[in-house]
């Protein structure tokens, strides 16, 4: 009896190991698929640009507002700590640096998640689900090509372009907290930035972080739309896994990134 | 929303994000100090390197003429090797002295070159032969306490 019971959990133990993993070697063969049928989506660019409008374009309110709100935050908290030990001059290279290498990417990506990724599985899943993507594939009309890839692609171009956004509404956030508001010196603000802040070690590193981070959350979009149970409840919880996964594989993605980043030449 | 209304407001979101982009690179991140000339390297041997890290800047004068580009530590004569690269644009006398230096109290450190009077400049691979350790706090407070006791005990004598 024991024994039967331990074998009974085993096995649901590794059928959920299984289907996992088999869902994930699914998901990477669609994105391997997408990628290589992708060539409607660049040669007729209309296409995405359209994509580029619903996930870019409509997602930079809540951008920017955010990011302003951060700078603004960090720069009040910042400088609350800083004036203790009497560098509240460094005021601006803490907001620059959290931004450029931490918030933006990760904050701009979460948001990115829940407005246009949410969005994206919940538009694709109800094409499933009111067969549209059934009548496609019946008009010999490659689905994935033309309507999966485009969603992907403005997702991706637009990801980096949010981040940096946000980053920029942020410095600006925390200038108009920090000079404007509390008093720190304009100039002191800007060039202990400028000299703390490199182009390549930061910036750049800032913009690919936004550029995986946008990767990942519409590859996840798109494959949750398209492999969600055509059903009402199926595209519901579709979307649910959608923000979910994606935040969860931001945030882990952000401390492998971080840890091969900058932890490397620093020592 | 029609086609044109789209496109334009794509248009807009692209250009502004360069704009962001480009914001963050010029005034946050200083890209036009970030000078891509022509360097030539020189190195030089230190006792003792303090904090000194790579990329650190080299200056002269409070002027940035460089950037370390490498630390190494020598197993024969167990000093520091500090590779620099300098900016073609600055030539430096041969008798030229580098000394680790620290901005402010608490700052970064950085190399500073102070110039010689020799005719014959510094080449690609010289070796800059006059230099000045870093400042160890600890040395510094330890000397001064052998002093202060070294005084102390004198009036006795």
């Amino acid at each position: 009896m024991e024994f039967a019971g331990f074998r009974s959990r085993l096995e649901r133990l590794g059928g959920t190991v299984t289907s996992q993993v088999w869902r994930i070697g699914y998901a990477s063969r669609f994105l391997a698929y997408l990628v290589l049928h992708s060539g409607t989506a660049l040669r007729r660019f209309r296409l995405t640009v359209a994509q580029v409008y619903f996930a870019g374009v409509l997602s930079l309110v809540i951008i920017l507002v955010s990011g302003l709100f951060v700078g603004m935050v960090l720069a009040l908290q910042g400088y609350e700590t800083l004036q203790r030990f009497g560098a509240s001059e460094s005021l601006g290279v803490l907001v620059a640096l959290s931004l450029v290498r931490e918030l933006g990417p990760v904050v701009a990506g979460l948001l990115f998640a829940s407005r246009a990724g949410s969005a994206i599985t919940a538009e694709i899943g109800l094409m499933k689900a009111t067969e549209q993507i059934s009548a496609m594939e019946m008009m010999a009309v490659d689905p994935i090509a033309r309507v999966v890839a485009p969603r992907f692609w403005g997702g991706v171009i637009s990801m980096p372009l949010l981040a940096a956004l946000f980053s920029a509404a942020g410095i600006f956030g925390g200038y108009l907290v920090g000079v404007q508001l509390i008093g720190v010196d304009a100039g002191a603000f800007w060039s202990q930035m400028q000299a703390a802040v490199d182009v390549r070690n930061d910036i750049l590193n800032g913009v690919i972080k936004s550029l995986v981070f946008g990767i990942a959350v519409t590859w996840i979009s798109v494959f949750e739309g398209y492999d969600a149970i055509p059903t009402a409840e199926g595209v519901s919880r579709a979307t649910t896994r959608t923000v979910v996964t994606s935040s969860l594989a931001i945030l882990a993605l952000d401390f492998v990134l971080t840890a091969l980043m900058f932890t490397g030449g620093n020592h | 929303m029609n086609r044109s209304m789209i496109d334009l407001w794509v248009g807009i979101f692209v250009t502004v994000g360069f704009a962001a982009l480009i914001f963050l690179a010029l005034k946050v991140g200083n890209l036009a100090s970030f000078s891509t000339d022509q360097t030539y390297s020189v190195h030089a041997k230190f006792a003792n390197i303090g904090g000194l890290k790579v990329r650190g800047p080299v200056k002269s004068a409070g002027v940035v003429v460089g950037r370390v580009a490498d630390i190494r530590f020598d197993n024969e004569s167990y000093e520091a090797i500090v590779s620099m690269n300098l900016d073609s644009g600055y030539q430096f006398p041969r008798d030229t002295t580098a000394k680790i230096l620290t901005s402010g109290i608490l700052g970064e450190q950085y190399v500073g070159l102070e110039a010689g009077g020799d005719g014959v400049m510094l080449k690609h691979g010289d070796r800059v032969r006059l230099t000045q350790s870093a400042v160890v706090l600890e040395n510094l407070i330890s000397q001064f306490l052998f002093n202060k006791a070294a005084e102390a005990k004198e009036p006795a004598k």
